[in-house]
């Protein structure tokens, strides 16, 4: 049963007021601008794109302007904008190969058609903090050399003539699962399983991939390939029949090659991890290229031993907005649910009382 | 008919035809792919314009049949597909903003666009743009368009030398006698 609880209207009002006031800080400070946000704090605005599941960064940077830097907070303000808008369908593919390459590394090549670029990335800095951004010193403009214009095929496609590597298979003009519009059913495609990594929670991610590492299903993974950069995207309205170029999305995208011994049907040959994220997101993408190749586990035919295979256990709880909402909805108002338990606590500790000095006569 | 379905048959006309061609000429497949290769260009660039560029380029123009909304500007959402492995099934990676308008010139060539972003009015003017290019007035359309893919271009090279000056050189030490 359900008691209505009335009252508080005046104080979340006024709570509201003053989440506002705190939230522009002291006035003698400049107030931040979602541009600002967008331009130098691009990391933050990949991952609310990323894990909100849209690709807007006026909007994403918005959010989290909105949401005071609280990154989730921001991802559950753009899923709910995104409900507000009719979809006008599905785009083509992205093609990756086709990217406008800002960093293509392998751990796997030293020497692979188009080459290693490092791009801009935290890797090999120090990790000292760098007490000149305090002082707003502007940075020395960047290096520049002949720009390469050859192709820069995947890592996959070098390794794939050979067969040494799985190739991916053909598609037959299936339909595509979409897990916005239809709940998530177990055993769950390829396809919505990578659907629900692209969207899922990067710490979360993150956490599984590490514990494959350290024995949790055990997948010996290699970085094939990790590249970032902008592919158009495209999509073919119905009243123009021809593809549209819908503008530049940034995209990060790793190739995880993984060991695999064979079976009576199958010659030895690596196997296959896939993460691709919106915006730059080297760890969100090595996380789930990671979870992606554990939860294969039925084609592979393994054994679930570890919580990163098991598919119902990863695609329920990877989504930060509903673990969130089920988490936090526990300080909204429970008086009726306690004041029953308290109830029952305290009937069970008279029941308790009255057999113990009941035993205790018998025992007398 | 709905405003859906003449919206359909124009922009079908539009796309085979992909100028003002008589009704009764026959079309030209290869001319048609011609066609359309240049207007997934404009549109390429338009999408890529920044509002004020689109402004710009469209008031160069001088005086150009009146628009008028085929379909008002509308913001919704297309949802981007990504491939497993890249080349594999494709599956939904997440959705896009989207801005879409469509337009109907005094002497009934329509234009259409589709966008990246809520930006209503830029839509319009990319959607008044690509109309314009159906007719008479491409080759003055491409020279407007011409300084923001200049812009677009120089942007793309300068980021392009930066990455490159990031390229790893990799030698090899040799440890040990011969």
């Amino acid at each position: 049963m359900y008691v209505a609880v009335k009252g508080g209207e005046a104080a979340i009002d006024n709570a509201h007021a003053l989440l506002a006031h705190e939230r522009r800080g002291p006035e003698e400070i400049a107030e931040i601008a979602p541009e600002q946000i967008e331009h130098q704090l691009a990391l933050a605005v990949d991952r609310v794109m990323a894990e909100g599941s849209l690709y807007d960064p006026a909007l994403a940077a918005l959010a989290i302007k909105q949401a005071r830097g609280d990154l989730i907070e921001a991802i559950f303000l753009v899923r709910a904008f995104r409900t507000t808008l009719p979809r006008f369908g599905a785009s083509k593919p992205l093609d990756t190969a086709a990217m406008a390459i800002e960093r293509r590394i392998s751990a796997t090549f030293k020497d692979l058609p188009g080459g290693q670029v490092l791009g801009p990335t935290f890797d090999y800095t120090h990790r000292l903090i760098d007490f000149m951004l305090a002082a707003g010193v502007a940075p020395p403009a960047p290096a520049e050399a002949p720009a390469e214009t050859s192709a820069v095929p995947r890592v996959t496609d070098l390794l794939g003539g050979e067969d040494l590597i799985e190739r991916e298979a053909a598609e037959a003009g299936e339909p595509v699962g979409d897990l916005t519009r239809e709940p998530l059913d177990f055993p769950a495609d390829r396809d919505l399983r990578l659907q629900a990594l692209a969207r899922g929670d990067e710490g979360f991610l993150l956490a599984l991939g590490y514990s494959t590492q350290r024995g949790f299903g055990r997948t010996h993974p290699f970085v094939g390939e990790i590249r970032f950069g902008e592919v158009m995207a495209e999509f073919v309205p119905e009243e123009l029949g021809f593809a549209v170029p819908l503008g530049p999305v940034a995209l990060t995208e790793c190739q995880m090659v993984n060991q695999f011994h064979g079976s009576a049907e199958r010659p030895p040959q690596f196997t296959r991890g896939y993460g691709l994220v919106f915006g730059q997101s080297e760890r969100k993408s090595m996380s789930m290229s990671l979870v992606d190749r554990a939860l294969r586990t039925r084609e592979f035919g393994e054994d679930v031993v570890a919580p990163a295979q098991d598919e119902e256990f990863v695609l329920s709880h990877c989504d930060n907005v509903q673990a969130t909402g089920f988490v936090e909805h526990l300080k909204l108002p429970h008086y009726v649910d306690f004041q029953a338990e308290l109830g029952l606590v305290r009937m069970m500790r008279a029941e308790h009382a009255a057999t113990r000095a009941e035993m205790k006569e018998a025992a007398e | 008919m709905t405003q859906r379905d003449s919206i359909r048959s124009v922009g079908a006309a539009n796309a085979a035809g992909a100028s003002a061609a008589p009704a009764d000429a026959r079309p030209d497949p290869a001319a048609a792919g011609a066609g359309i290769a240049a207007r997934q260009a404009l549109m390429a660039a338009t999408a890529m314009a920044r509002r004020d560029e689109l402004e710009a380029a469209l008031a160069s123009l001088g005086p150009v049949p009146a628009a008028s909304a085929l379909r008002a500007p509308e913001s919704g959402l297309v949802m981007l597909r990504g491939r497993a492995g890249g080349d594999g099934r494709p599956f939904n990676l997440g959705e896009a903003t989207v801005t879409r308008a469509a337009i109907r010139l005094a002497d009934g060539r329509t234009g259409f666009a589709y966008q990246l972003g809520r930006d209503a009015a830029k839509a319009r003017l990319a959607a008044i743009l690509d109309g314009l290019a159906q007719g008479a007035e491409r080759a003055a359309v491409e020279a407007a368009l011409a300084p923001i893919r200049a812009r677009i271009a120089a942007e793309a090279e300068t980021k392009a030398r930066r990455v490159a000056a990031t390229r790893v050189d990799f030698f090899t030490m040799v440890r040990g006698e011969d």
